[in-house]
């Protein structure tokens, strides 16, 4: 890791996120590690709002908004005006949300690395349409509450595994981010700008309005996510080669979904349940890194 | 150099011609030969451009959003349902204020399947934002096309070439490509007002409130009332360099004419066989032909058609609850005349039904044996059809 990521901000005080918004703390970071020669894409999302209205912004970088369902296929273009102007030097960045990733921009997304067109695809994950008033997605884990899952009609869907589903594209990338990680994040942008092709990033970024916790929380809840093996820290190179970067045993998924006001309604059998499907996860994934629990 | 191209392949050479460096496609019959060739010519070297193949063609018009906007000239050919798949980013492109150039193969819309020629796919995008010019053969097809890219990037809205799926896109005819060095006389490399760049890092198409969207959309509206005034300057350049000239709208024959028939497309030449025909028995009847739909070319028509008695205005297209979308704007075009001319507005050729001298003659038969139209809009060469159950 190279320490003097920390020094450079290419993100401004102002910016109108939530407080403890966690997706503008995955921003900060990223853009440590990315540096000033980086073209943001941004479809709809939370963003849209937090880099501020005209004519302000937050960022010290070009960022072109687009419209919610074109993130992989405006950086598409972006790439290849670059490549026709003979710049290699400046990378190029989506910057999206879950829902403009997993649901509305995923044909948009899936078209661009099929053609594995040479950039970063970030997606940080607040699990649900928070901008637009937390309504579901096809993020949105087992047993949430959202405004479109209400009372007793929380989501009995599971979480869609976008990684897997990415690595399935045999991309030269992908990787698990979090916010509470800072060290682990900064490495895999830095790996991700060096290499050529397309990238996925997937940052698991808390959201304390719409998971129902104090502001004071984000960074805490985002940590237990990969402490109870719900948000695996991993990579996968070409599609085949798993590295699971963090290997924790400390907590059960109960605690981190006691503190959140989104699952209040599960009784300790659904926790129990939600505890399987877990360890089943997490089981696959030691299975395709070859690992042993 | 006199070439016998397809109307397809008239824009392929426009496009080439035009120094395009992005192009993004994604195949929709009858679209599909202009993208061949310019994926062929990027392939080969004969394009410096970079082709990128799209898996829809919303992503299509988003990629070029992408690359108009880190500073290139790109291009696209879609037709009928990409079109309307596109419809939302059509909005995004005028607004964000990208001069791209894109070619629609005029095609019916679903359902019934229909690959076959009809308006209402550009039409029913009128209010996007786009200026939208119609052709009528080959050559026009290539000459509008390189002045495109020169109206486009003079105002800072995007433009859309139409020409008529088969009748003209799948039609061989003799047209004259120009020469390179001519061409870049005419349109100079792409220089964009703005763009992405990390030297002057700046944000494009934020959130806008209240305060500021309703000046932005006003910009725009400034934007396309000079883009009337731009393309007649812009044709007089091209006229002086290629001696070919067309008009936001052709008037032929209208100066005594007391019916005017008005046309797009390529219904355009067939009428121009029956003028010919009607003025050699002494009728009195003239043709205006219509080229720029966007900006609405109001004072052209109100010149043309002012002084004839009857106006017999031909739709290839449809809009439902209201009538031929041509004859709505001629109509709102006239109102601001004293004395009108009496508007009959006739629906035909849908779904690539043939309209021929014999149907344009009937027309002009119905409008001159009637005072007034019998209804809004009088469809032409309506069969009795029994359905399949």
């Amino acid at each position: 890791m190279q320490i003097d990521a920390y020094d450079r901000e290419y993100m401004c005080s102002g910016h109108v996120g939530c407080a403890g918004c966690g997706a503008t703390i995955a921003m900060r970071l990223f853009m440590k590690a990315m540096g000033e020669k980086t073209i943001m894409v941004l479809p709809a999302c939370c963003w849209s709002v937090i880099a501020g209205p005209y004519p302000q912004s937050a960022m010290k970088i070009p960022v072109i908004h687009t419209a919610f369902e074109t993130g992989g296929a405006t950086a598409s273009g972006v790439r290849a005006a670059l490549d026709m102007k003979g710049d290699t030097e400046t990378s190029v960045v989506t910057w999206a949300g879950d829902g403009g990733t997993f649901d509305i921009g995923f044909q948009s997304l899936s078209g661009a690395v099929e053609r594995n067109e040479d950039f970063i695809y970030v997606c940080y994950d607040n699990e649900a349409y928070m901008n637009t008033g937390i309504q579901r997605s096809s993020s949105t884990p087992y047993g949430a509450w959202t405004t479109t899952t209400p009372g007793q009609d929380w989501k009995r869907l599971r979480k869609k595994n976008i990684v897997e589903v990415l690595v399935a594209h045999r991309i030269p990338y992908v990787a698990t981010a979090n916010i509470a990680f800072p060290e682990d994040l900064i490495r895999k942008v830095q790996k991700a700008k060096s290499i050529k092709g397309s990238k996925f990033l997937h940052i698991f970024a808390s959201c304390p309005t719409g998971w129902r916790i104090p502001s004071d929380m984000s960074v805490k809840i985002a940590r237990m996510a990969v402490q109870t093996n719900i948000f695996p820290l991993y990579e996968v190179e070409n599609g085949v080669h798993y590295t699971i970067n963090n290997k924790p045993k400390e907590y059960l998924v109960r605690e981190y979904f006691k503190l959140q006001g989104r699952f209040r309604h599960l009784t300790d059998k659904d926790l129990d349940q939600i505890q399987e499907m877990v360890n089943e996860d997490w089981g696959l994934l030691l299975k395709k890194a070859g690992e042993r629990s | 150099m006199k070439r016998v191209l397809e109307g397809s392949h008239a824009v392929a050479e426009a496009v080439r011609l035009a120094n395009v460096q992005v192009v993004s496609a994604y195949p929709i019959t009858p679209q599909t030969h202009i993208v061949e060739i310019i994926s062929d010519y990027c392939a080969k070297g004969k394009m410096n451009a970079k082709f990128i193949p799209v898996e829809s063609e919303h992503s299509c018009l988003a990629a070029l959003v992408g690359a108009q906007s880190a500073g290139v000239r790109t291009f696209t050919a879609t037709s009928s349902q990409g079109l309307a798949l596109m419809h939302e980013i059509l909005h995004w492109v005028s607004a964000a204020r990208l001069p791209i150039v894109m070619v629609d193969v005029n095609r019916a819309l679903g359902p019934g399947w229909n690959i076959w020629t009809d308006q209402t796919d550009s039409l029913s995008q009128r209010d996007t934002g786009w200026i939208q010019l119609y052709c009528e053969d080959g050559q026009e097809v290539l000459d509008t096309t390189l002045q495109a890219f020169r109206l486009a990037e003079r105002v800072n809205l995007p433009v859309m070439v139409v020409l008529d799926a088969f009748f003209l896109s799948h039609t061989y005819e003799p047209v004259d490509v120009p020469e390179q060095k001519e061409v870049d006389r005419f349109l100079p490399s792409y220089s964009p007002r703005f763009n992405l760049d990390t030297r002057n890092p700046y944000t494009l198409s934020p959130l806008v409130t209240p305060a500021f969207y309703m000046e932005m959309r006003h910009d725009m509206a400034l934007a396309m009332d000079e883009a009337m005034t731009c393309f007649a300057e812009i044709e007089e350049e091209y006229a002086a360099l290629f001696n070919r000239r067309y008009g936001s709208v052709e008037a032929v024959t209208c100066d005594d004419a007391e019916i005017i028939l008005v046309t797009s497309g390529t219904i355009t030449s067939t009428t121009r066989l029956l003028l010919e025909e009607l003025r050699a028995k002494g009728e009195k009847v003239g043709l205006l032909k219509m080229k720029m739909f966007r900006p609405f070319p109001v004072e052209a028509v109100c010149r043309a058609l002012g002084r004839a008695k009857k106006v017999a205005v031909i739709d290839r297209n449809f809009s439902f609850g209201a009538g031929g979308v041509f004859a709505q704007e001629i109509k709102a075009a006239l109102y601001k005349l004293p004395v009108r001319p009496t508007v009959f507005g006739y629906i035909a050729g849908l779904g690539g039904r043939d309209v021929t001298t014999d149907v344009l003659e009937e027309i002009y038969i119905k409008t001159r044996e009637t005072d007034l139209p019998s209804q809004e809009s009088i469809w032409i060469g309506l069969q009795e059809v029994k359905y399949a159950n």
